[in-house]
């Protein structure tokens, strides 16, 4: 599997990511395989089978149980991880929110797909962005190695005592998880004392220090203990970016809360998630070959979300497109629309704001496509005016 | 725009593409390139039409949209000719290997290409495959005539590739017949 040269080597996205659970080996994986994130399960029971990893693998009957196994035993005090992608997300739903009210510490990689119906198996972020609002960190990645880095980053994150809560790390599905890409893996050994020893301060197993979780709370408490969570994922924000950073001392590649690309004096900017910021990375090249000032913005950490440092970042602009795969079906755009437009809010001079829904269901997005969109951002830059607030594209 | 060399492989489930665009991939970057190698997945069965793609570079490849222009289309099985849209999105210089019997005039006549426009290779990679490998695979002859014709990547990359990384998964007689495969696709794919 592993074809390395000059410290490089050609994975894709799945087998990446179990290559990262296999470094990080995880005490417990429950496990319940759909496409696009099949691989991950598959590569990971050869670890099992192998004995290249002490986990334990367990085999569930739906992903509904998959995260009620996660929940059970990281309460018992063990490091979780498991994958799962688009109807398998949605039927961990109910277990998503008793992770994060109980402050598990469970990292699970989601492999985005189009959520049905009509079915579809292709990538969009309906998945992720219907569980934006469980309580779950989550991070998202462009590339192969960035789904890769992102394991270790989010289990440190998640584990920090400062923030103890569920994290997701969100890579597209086909188009990340099934490429092969150029990747630089990490050294086991430095990949384990990057994420350190799970040390839980709480759990049901340790009898000495008995707890309970997910106790029965009335009017007299459950808000104490969701402004406690509310705190907590406030301080995962701070967290990210100097695990970020120290990421980077160690291994070469630093990550922040986001990526600007040639964002300093960009006057037209694209804000976008996950591998077609690649794509539009080479929009605005060939953009500024013509002297235009395009740039991008590509959010890693959507949960929490740095409000505060993407409205610094963006606060020179003068035309924004965000560019949600994903439709809220709330009748006014994509939640990255209405998550940046509020965020620019605060601004004394606010930029212009638009939404386009693109990609749905694995619809290809081209560099033209992210042409036509700049394009557009210019003419509103000239007008002051926003012609269309939203509307889809690659259509 | 940047510069890539984009690859397209036409097959139906089964003929190997997908695994053809990974070992292309693989032995490019052992060559020190950046590659992309990846599936377009439809319904899944067996015999339905797959399509596999391929860029490689010499810096890191940020696109990650399909590829609908490539320069080289290789055709694992010519009944897809007319059917799966193989020369569609291809530039006047495209280089198309088919696995056929038959001549390349005759391939350059069903898919349609005007005199002159693109490059025209065949070899019998299925009877290739069946001699070499025990059965009809032909991923491997057309990765070999991919060698010959083209710059893309040499023979001895593919082979070293195959026997270094796969020794693990595929007994010797599965490693030694898919090189064989190859040196065979390399000497005998054929232009007009």
């Amino acid at each position: 599997m592993a074809i390395a040269t000059k410290g490089q080597t050609g994975l894709t996205g799945n087998t990446a990511v179990a290559y990262a659970m296999k470094q990080i080996n995880p005490d417990v994986f429950p496990a319940y395989p759909i496409t696009p994130s099949t691989a991950i399960v598959e590569d990971f029971a050869g670890f099992v089978a192998d004995g290249a990893v002490t986990s334990e693998l367990i085999t569930v009957e739906s992903e509904h149980s998959a995260m009620s196994a996660c929940i059970g035993a990281s309460a018992a005090g063990a490091r979780v991880m498991t994958a799962t992608s688009a109807q398998g997300l949605a039927l961990m739903w109910e277990m998503l929110y008793i992770a994060s009210g109980m402050r598990l510490p469970i990292v699970i990689a989601n492999v985005n797909r189009a959520l049905s119906a009509p079915i579809n198996i292709h990538c969009d972020h309906s998945d992720s962005m219907g569980a934006r609002d469980s309580g779950w960190i989550q991070l998202y990645s462009e590339t192969v190695q960035e789904a890769y880095d992102n394991m270790f980053m989010a289990m440190r994150i998640a584990e920090d005592t400062n923030v103890l809560l569920p994290a997701m790390v969100c890579f597209d599905g086909f188009i990340t998880s099934h490429a092969i890409e150029n990747i630089t893996l990490v050294e086991d050994a430095d990949a384990r004392e990057f994420i350190g020893q799970y040390k839980p301060g709480h759990s049901l197993l340790n009898v000495d220090n008995p707890a309970t979780y997910g106790a029965m709370t009335l009017q007299d408490t459950y808000i104490t203990f969701k402004h406690q969570q509310s705190q907590a994922i406030a301080r995962a924000k701070g967290v990210a970016a100097s695990v970020g950073a120290e990421f980077g001392k160690k291994f070469g590649r630093a990550y922040g809360l986001f990526e600007g690309y040639r964002l300093e004096d960009a006057e037209e900017v694209i804000v976008i998630l996950n591998s077609a910021a690649g794509t539009t990375k080479v929009a605005v090249d060939e953009l500024r070959k013509q002297g235009k000032k395009a740039g991008v913005l590509r959010p890693r950490l959507f949960r929490p979300f740095p409000f505060e440092e993407i409205a610094k970042a963006l606060s020179g602009a003068k035309a924004i497109a965000c560019l949600d795969r994903v439709d809220s079906m709330s009748g006014f755009g994509g939640p990255l629309f209405n998550e940046v437009r509020s965020a620019l809010y605060e601004l004394d001079k606010r930029p212009k704001v638009m939404s386009r829904i693109y990609g749905l269901g694995g619809r290809d997005y081209k560099v033209k496509d992210a042409l036509e969109v700049y394009a557009e951002l210019e003419k509103t830059a000239a007008s002051g005016k926003v012609e269309t607030l939203q509307k889809y594209i690659t259509l | 725009m940047e510069n890539y060399i984009e690859v397209r492989w036409h097959g139906r489930a089964q003929q190997g593409v997908v695994t053809a665009a990974k070992l292309l991939g693989e032995a490019c970057l052992i060559s020190g390139k950046y590659v992309q190698a990846f599936p377009e997945f439809g319904p899944e069965r067996m015999g339905a039409p797959v399509r596999a793609y391929n860029r490689i570079s010499d810096e890191p490849i940020r696109l990650h949209c399909q590829v609908t222009e490539p320069k080289y289309v290789l055709i694992a099985d010519p009944t897809l000719i007319g059917v799966a849209g193989v020369a569609d999105g291809t530039p006047k210089d495209a280089v198309f290997i088919v696995n056929t019997t038959k001549t390349a005039a005759e391939m350059r006549q069903a898919l349609g290409l005007a005199n002159g426009a693109g490059r025209v290779y065949t070899l019998d990679a299925g009877k290739i495959s069946i001699e070499t490998i025990g059965r009809a695979m032909p991923n491997t002859p057309l990765l070999g005539a991919l060698a010959r014709v083209t710059e893309i990547i040499k023979l001895d990359a593919l082979i070293g590739n195959f026997r270094e990384n796969y020794a693990k998964k595929f007994s010797d007689k599965v490693i030694e017949g898919n090189a064989a495969a190859m040196k065979r696709g390399f000497e005998e794919v054929k232009g007009e």
